[in-house]
């Protein structure tokens, strides 16, 4: 099957990535960790962009995005080089942003994504790194505010901005395709994505292979395929009514699930890039082999080998492998337990449960889950009992077998009670055929004695019930 | 006081009296100063002297006494940049070179007049009104460090650290009749100097000789991690002061000797080079054909980065905001305001050579001719050990002569920026009179070969007289 694309639609995305698992900012030594302090405390003259101040490569953040680069199957510039971008903006403290033009970090990449007709290769123009503005805080809404707080902690922040070719052909595609990054940028462990303004995208959109749109301010995976949905929407609806669609910036309002024209191409800036003076070009062609070694088993390749290695069907193996923490903790498990198990308690179950309650796998053990399936397949507990378990775990806490035995959950009490009504019935012939004959009072008999049997732990209605059943077969 | 000291001589009378005393002296005569070289004067100058005192005047300049330019960042020292749009901006830090002074014990007597952001020739331009030259007031000191200058020529300090992006410490050093010099690029960090051109300026200090120059050389310079451009490499300046020129070979660059140029500065560098003739050297003349493309490369590169660099005063952090009902239109308004008519045209032809259209035909181009210029250097230095001619082709003109035209200004910087193009030192001294105005003479080098150009500048002063004429009132 091939999908034919019939509106022509054309998506590429411009992703920008917080490398936020760096300990200090680009181009300064202040700390990364801002997301819980109070507004700018994590400041020094550079990233002010205090008269006089003067930035400083951090080296770490350049083999960070080499490893973003090479993990995107890019190649490596040669050599370091940045640009100002010149544009004026209360977010920005120098009103021009450092970053990179004609010689960016890495390009030429691509990534494969599950597309509509299965696998799919997103092309990768280029990656670049450049310095996070700083947060404008809007008092009120962006085209009605009574005044602006600026909060300079995120000022200077590393940013890679990933820039795909427009491969994409619908919004479904284009969320995979952003999913798929966030993927491969957690196993690199150079971000992390729960953290806020850690991912942001901007789109560009065309439909009948026509002038493409680009659409502001997405920050959620479901916030691309809304505006998505909608820009597509909205062009083929404009055409139909015999309107043309011109080259235009419009920007996302999460909201209202619209897009809103903020300019049009004759409006666009004139960035004046220039190549930024006060930094020197950083030789890095020879940190190239050095970093590739560094390279973890990415997503695909742990999919493979996760379908050969424990036998795990495609679906399976695809949940289990977004995530890296979520694949190690699985591999740990199945080193316990029957892969194919564990596979199922994992990725069906435990997940679920988690998503659910908005959990990470951090909020589970190894030594639980193990236990849980020990208890299922050792058939000492039900299914039912496992996920009870789970649950129990995540929201009141406690250890497995703690909780079987506070919640009585052990099949084997059942088994005691089944075993000794069947001795109890073997044992009384007589009594079993005064009962069979009419004689009702002969059931209490038989009781009793399972009663007696299972030194009264049975529950003497369960006892009756199953001796009941038990004759009646 | 108002009498020229050197630092040994100022560091003599601390031991006979004290830093106190001393700094004392120097602030009671720029309270009498007629130059206006002085933008503010350090309250805590007289602290710092007396903790000197009580430390038993430590380090090389224990207690010297020293002026900054307004674009060098001192924590705590309004820095402006003489200009309205810095108004109130007090740095929150030092520079490396103000730590490095700090560390060595001088004492920070103020901030000294400039063009604004050291755009100009003749320290015309600032907001705190023209600085004056010491040796006739009704002309200009030179800049943009013309306050730097002439405060060390008036004896309101012994020795001042000025700015030079096209010329600007050369320039007023030249035109005030004292020793200034405009290092290698990457000699001396710009941490804390407030951008102009940024590839093209380094921070250079002005003295009243040439050992003095030598002694902050070696206090200032060396490897600063905070600066990119910096480079790492270990040198001791004032291990070039001897008098020794024997078998140096001199490139006298024709070009540098062009139309315009004043007949007595002529004679007064043709006669120095005949001084070190006497002296042991030889010399040579020597081509540099690309120099007459040097002036339209500076100013279009140098504008082009300023147009960026200056991008960031918009009233929004710091120094002078206009009201407006929005951001735009207060940033607007902020540097409509804020900036002088001189910075203006320096962002919008800057804006224009970077603009899309333009980029390739004037900046770019302005990149390919900055190359030629450099490669006019490499040349003429292979040959030679250094380059000499004169710094200025003219001695300082009036007050108000050129300010209204300023090409008839750029052209005034034709012999000093292709020295700044190229990144190459060059030191300028005393070495004559044209109608009882200073003239200077301008001794260039190879790339981190300041001692040799040290090493002439020093024989040169041990071997003629020039250095100690003082301006009239001072003498």
């Amino acid at each position: 099957m091939v999908y034919e694309n019939p509106d022509g639609i054309r998506i590429g995305l411009e992703v920008h990535v917080q490398l936020n698992k760096l300990k200090t900012k680009l181009f300064c030594g202040c700390s990364t960790e801002y997301h819980d302090s109070e507004p700018n405390t994590h400041v020094c003259p550079v990233c002010l962009g205090l008269p006089g101040s003067l930035p400083v490569l951090n080296e770490k953040a350049v083999e960070f995005a080499i490893k973003v680069g090479l993990a995107l199957n890019c190649s490596i510039v040669e050599q370091t080089q940045f640009h100002r971008k010149n544009y004026y903006y209360p977010d920005l403290p120098k009103n021009f942003q450092t970053t990179q033009y004609d010689f960016p970090i890495a390009a030429n990449g691509k990534i494969i994504i599950e597309g509509e007709d299965g696998e799919h290769v997103v092309g990768i123009t280029r990656a670049h790194i450049e310095e996070d503005p700083a947060r404008l805080q809007h008092m009120g809404t962006i085209d009605r505010s009574k005044g602006t707080l600026i909060n300079y902690n995120r000022s200077g922040m590393t940013l890679i901005e990933i820039v795909s070719e427009p491969d994409m052909r619908s919004p479904k595609e284009a969320r995979r395709y952003l999913e798929k990054l966030k993927s491969i940028l957690d196993y690199l462990g150079v971000f992390d994505g729960d953290l806020e303004g850690a991912m942001k995208a901007d789109a560009n959109v065309s439909v009948f292979w026509g002038d493409r749109v680009e659409v502001k301010n997405i920050s959620s995976f479901k916030g691309l395929e809304r505006a998505l949905v909608y820009e597509i929407m909205r062009q083929k609806n404009h055409i139909r009514r015999g309107g043309e669609i011109v080259m235009e910036t419009r920007h996302f309002d999460e909201a209202r699930g619209v897009t809103i024209s903020m300019r049009t191409k004759e409006e666009e800036h004139d960035y004046r890039y220039f190549p930024e003076p006060d930094l020197v070009p950083l030789r890095v062609a020879d940190w190239v082999p050095g970093i590739r070694e560094t390279l973890p088993e990415l997503p695909d390749a742990k999919r493979e080998r996760f379908m050969e290695q424990y036998g795990l069907g495609e679906t399976h193996a695809r949940a289990l492998t977004t995530e890296i923490k979520v694949a190690n903790f699985f591999e740990e498990v199945a080193a316990k337990v029957d892969p194919k198990d564990a596979a199922v308690w994992v990725s069906d179950i435990l997940k679920g449960e988690l998503n659910y309650r908005e959990l990470s796998i951090d909020a589970f053990t190894v030594e639980d889950i193990v236990a849980v399936v020990e208890l299922v397949t050792g058939n000492k507990i039900t299914e039912q009992s496992g996920v009870e378990i789970i649950r129990t775990v995540l929201d009141d806490g406690g250890k497995p077998q703690d909780i079987v035995e506070k919640k009585g959950l052990l099949k084997v009490e059942d088994d005691i009670v089944a075993t000794a009504v069947e001795e109890a019935i073997a044992e009384n012939p007589d009594a079993v055929a005064d009962y069979l004959g009419g004689k009702e009072k002969s059931l209490n008999f038989i009781v009793g004695k399972v009663m007696q049997k299972t030194k009264g732990r049975a529950d003497a209605r369960e006892a009756r019930e199953k001796v009941l059943a038990k004759l009646n077969e | 006081m108002a009498a020229w000291t050197d630092i040994s001589g100022i560091r003599q009378k601390i031991a006979d009296s004290s830093a106190e005393e001393v700094t004392a002296s120097y602030i009671e005569t720029i309270g009498k100063s007629k130059i206006n070289g002085f933008t503010t004067v350090s309250d805590e100058a007289i602290n710092a002297a007396r903790e000197i005192d009580s430390n038993g005047h430590e380090g090389p300049l224990a207690g010297v006494p020293i002026a900054i330019k307004e674009n060098i960042s001192t924590k705590g020292l309004s820095t402006t940049c003489s200009s309205k749009i810095l108004q109130g901006y007090v740095p929150p830090y030092d520079a490396h070179v103000i730590e490095k002074l700090k560390a060595a014990g001088a004492v920070i007597l103020g901030k000294t007049n400039m063009d604004e952001f050291a755009m100009g020739t003749s320290t015309e331009s600032s907001y705190y009104g023209p600085t004056f030259n010491p040796w006739d007031m009704d002309r200009v000191p030179g800049g943009s460090s013309g306050g730097s200058a002439a405060v060390v020529a008036a004896g309101e300090a012994p020795v001042s650290l000025g700015s030079d992006t096209g010329g600007s410490v050369r320039c007023p050093a030249a035109y005030c009749g004292v020793v200034g010099i405009k290092p290698t690029y990457g000699c001396i960090s710009r941490y804390g100097l407030i951008s102009y051109a940024n590839s093209l300026e380094q921070i250079g200090p002005l003295a009243t000789n040439v050992a003095d120059i030598a002694t902050i050389m070696d206090v200032v310079a060396g490897y600063d991690s905070r600066d990119s451009t910096s480079i790492n490499r270990e040198n001791t300046y004032s291990d070039a002061l001897k008098d020794d020129v024997k078998g140096m070979k001199i490139g006298v660059p024709e070009e540098y000797f062009g139309e315009g140029i004043d007949e007595n500065v002529e004679k007064a560098v043709w006669d120095s080079i005949s001084k070190f003739e006497d002296m042991g050297a030889t010399y040579e003349k020597v081509s540099m054909p690309h120099t007459k493309y040097a002036l339209a490369s500076y100013y279009i590169i140098a504008m082009s980065e300023a147009s960026s660099n200056l991008a960031r005063f918009d009233g929004t952090r710091y120094g002078y905001r206009a009201d407006g009902d929005n951001w735009h239109v207060m940033a607007s308004k902020t540097r409509a305001e804020g900036f002088g008519p001189e910075v203006k045209r320096r962002i919008l032809l800057g804006t224009y050579a970077l603009s899309a259209g333009y980029h390739d035909k004037y900046y770019l181009k302005a990149l390919q001719v900055r190359t030629l210029v450099k490669q006019d250097f490499d040349r003429a230095l292979a040959n030679v050990d250094v380059l000499m001619a004169p710094t200025m082709p003219a001695p300082a003109f009036k007050i108000g002569e050129k300010i209204d035209d300023p090409l008839s200004l750029y052209l005034a910087d034709v012999n000093t920026v292709p020295i700044n193009l190229a990144g190459v030192p060059s030191i300028s001294v005393p070495c004559g009179l044209s109608d009882g105005m200073p003239v200077g003479l301008q001794i260039i080098g190879k790339h981190f070969d300041e001692n040799t150009i040290i090493r002439a500048a020093y024989s040169f002063e041990q071997n003629t007289d020039h250095h100690t004429r003082r301006p009239p009132e001072v003498a």
